[in-house]
């Protein structure tokens, strides 16, 4: 059998996938098996497919993807910790024929945040918002997110989350559904093939509705944080699906009427 | 001559943002300066200009929609009073970090803490020293007038645009609140420009625009702080602004900005009156303060009473002027209360001339 060479394989006819161009070649920072680097890719491929670049204004948040405007190749914001939607309500306002997202943690969407993401969706802004619940903070070291699960491990939390002492788990994007403003609100996850499919779609929809002016369209992705979790990548993502699921259950929460 | 009016300082605000070009208004209510927002929305900016003002959640989240919107090159402000100045200063600090252009209001009431809704001069040092985290200077100007009020925000916007750093009007409550005759400026288009740092959509003849006061590199963030500092050292050298009345023949100097100066100009008539030979420095920039100007006078005058409604902020930065060639003292009111010129005469026959 004749020796075939990487060059001889690496040939445009046998592409069978290409990154997209709205990501730049920066490499991740984030932790091997996290969900972040798929969500920037779901996010960066239909930006593309919808030829929005020179229409995209995104406003990254504090916490892992702070860093967010390395990766994409659209014009960002760097948000204060949990004021991104106070910032893309401006933006969108000012310029209404922009594509403006946001892209948040659930400390900052669900904690700090938490009055700016329900005053936005209730005012029905026309952006986009992508919120990565991964139920603890990463970027810190492990600690109590607002999401984070009843009995689940942080450092701030070590023994379990006690909810007669710490509080419970705020499901923020039932809430959000449940505000007159908002137009499209969905729990995907990234943490199979098929669920990175079904999220992409939903990403894909909460674009493109945005050009409806109808309200604010909003992305949960249920992922994993395996570092925080302390977990391999594999175990994170059963830990998520026998775990995070049940609590946060996947599918729509409010669909436009057609 | 421009259009004349009789309004309240916190409505020649409003009038002269939209007549200065504004793309938006972003606040909160908070007294005593409500009248900036209300005036905004009754006049339909949206319709006489297509300038956005839009009634926040809370001061936090007006301050970051000013980021928001200076990000993407647009000409934004907010207004707000002590607390809620105090409220936005995580976001003043980002919007220096980030060099955005806009305009910040305090129309400051007394302190500390929710204190009184009465004028005051207690947030100098919040205004002129930083008031949020890091090393960074907000231009600061002091109106003392209600024609003050409106000329500032044309002035304000633009230094900040000029220098890309916000800029405070720091008012009282007195000016705020008060009617008096405005003349006011002619109207100016708002800007269609495309600023090139702007994140306004990345077009294929550019790099991407990224609006951020982050990086993490130690010797970029010293880098960028030294940049920020030689920006400082520019605004220092170029936009003092100061007014002096009296000054020439002057024996003894107040020096006082905003309402007390108005009170300290009726305390030098009286002490005139009475054969004192006394001059007002008004300081109108309290950021870039006009330090080499009130050393000037140290070769002039044998002392110099400061004259704030506070417990004495200004005082310090005089004091640092003269470099010790002089007396100087401070008298002032606090918790809403004016001083008046009779009390000003007395203190600086007391801890000046006599002193």
């Amino acid at each position: 059998m004749a020796e075939i060479t990487l060059d001889q394989i690496i040939q445009p006819e046998n592409l069978v996938y290409t990154k997209s161009r709205i990501m730049t070649d920066t490499v991740l920072h984030y932790c091997p098996g996290c969900g972040h680097g798929t969500a920037h890719r779901l996010l960066a491929e239909v930006i593309e497919e919808l030829d929005l670049q020179a229409d995209t204004i995104g406003v990254a948040p504090v916490g892992c993807s702070v860093l967010m405007y390395n990766y994409m190749d659209v014009d960002m914001q760097e948000a204060a910790h949990g004021r991104a939607p106070a910032l893309a309500t401006a933006i969108k306002r000012l310029m209404p024929e922009k594509f403006v997202f946001t892209y948040q943690g659930d400390g900052d969407l669900a904690a700090i945040g938490t009055a700016e993401t329900i005053h936005a969706c209730n005012r029905g802004e026309n952006i986009t918002i992508l919120f990565i619940n991964n139920g603890i903070y990463g970027m810190t070291g492990g600690q109590m997110a607002p999401t984070t699960l009843p009995d689940m491990k942080a450092s701030t939390c070590p023994y379990g989350r006690d909810v007669r002492m710490m509080g419970n788990p705020l499901k923020i994007t039932d809430i959000v559904a449940t505000l007159p403003g908002s137009y499209y609100v969905t729990r995907q996850s990234v943490h199979t093939p098929g669920n990175v499919r079904k999220a992409k779609k939903a990403i894909r929809k909460a674009v493109e509705y945005q050009k409806r002016n109808q309200g604010t369209c909003f992305v949960e992705i249920v992922s994993n944080c395996n570092s925080g979790w302390k977990m391999t990548p594999a175990d994170a993502n059963q830990w998520l699906e026998e775990n995070m699921l049940p609590f946060y259950p996947l599918g729509d929460l409010k669909v436009p009427e057609e | 001559m421009g259009e004349l009016r009789l309004m309240k300082g916190n409505e020649a605000v409003a009038e002269a943002a939209i007549r200065a070009g504004a793309d938006g208004y972003f606040g909160y209510p908070i007294t005593p300066q409500s009248e900036v927002m209300e005036y905004l929305m009754a006049e339909k900016p949206h319709e006489r200009t297509g300038m956005v003002v839009l009634q926040a959640e809370s001061e936090l989240a007006a301050i970051n929609m000013v980021y928001g919107g200076a990000a993407c090159g647009k000409k934004v402000m907010t207004s707000s009073s002590s607390p809620g100045i105090s409220l936005m200063q995580e976001g003043i600090s980002y919007i220096a970090g980030a060099e955005l252009p806009c305009l910040l209001v305090n129309v400051v009431r007394g302190g500390p803490g929710l204190g009184t809704i009465q004028p005051a001069q207690s947030d100098y040092f919040q205004a002129v020293k930083g008031g949020g985290h890091g090393d960074y200077r907000l231009i600061t100007l002091a109106p003392a007038s209600v024609q003050e009020m409106s000329d500032f925000v044309k002035l304000g916007f633009e230094l900040a645009f000029k220098y890309r750093n916000p800029v405070m009007i720091l008012s009282d409550g007195a000016i705020g609140q008060m009617m008096e005759k405005v003349e006011l400026f002619d109207p100016v288009p708002r800007s269609k420009e495309i600023l090139p740092w702007a994140t306004t959509g990345k077009t294929p003849d550019r790099e991407r625009n990224i609006i951020t006061s982050l990086d993490l590199d130690p010797k970029r963030q010293e880098d960028f702080n030294l940049k920020l500092q030689k920006k400082y050292g520019e605004i220092e050298e170029k936009e003092v602004r100061y007014e002096k009345i009296q000054c020439d023949d002057a024996e003894y100097l107040f020096v006082a900005y905003g309402t007390s100066s108005r009170v300290v100009q009726k305390a030098v008539q009286l002490a005139r009156s009475r054969g004192i030979k006394v001059g007002l420095f008004r300081p109108i920039t309290l950021w870039p303060f006009p330090s080499k100007e009130i050393f000037a006078m140290t070769g002039q005058v044998k002392g110099i009473l400061s004259v704030e409604m506070s417990a004495g902020q200004m005082v310090e930065d005089i004091r640092l002027a003269v470099k010790g060639k002089i007396k100087v003292d401070y008298y002032g009111r606090m918790g809403g209360i004016i001083p008046t010129p009779d009390e000003v005469v007395e203190m600086l026959e007391k801890k000046i001339i006599g002193g």
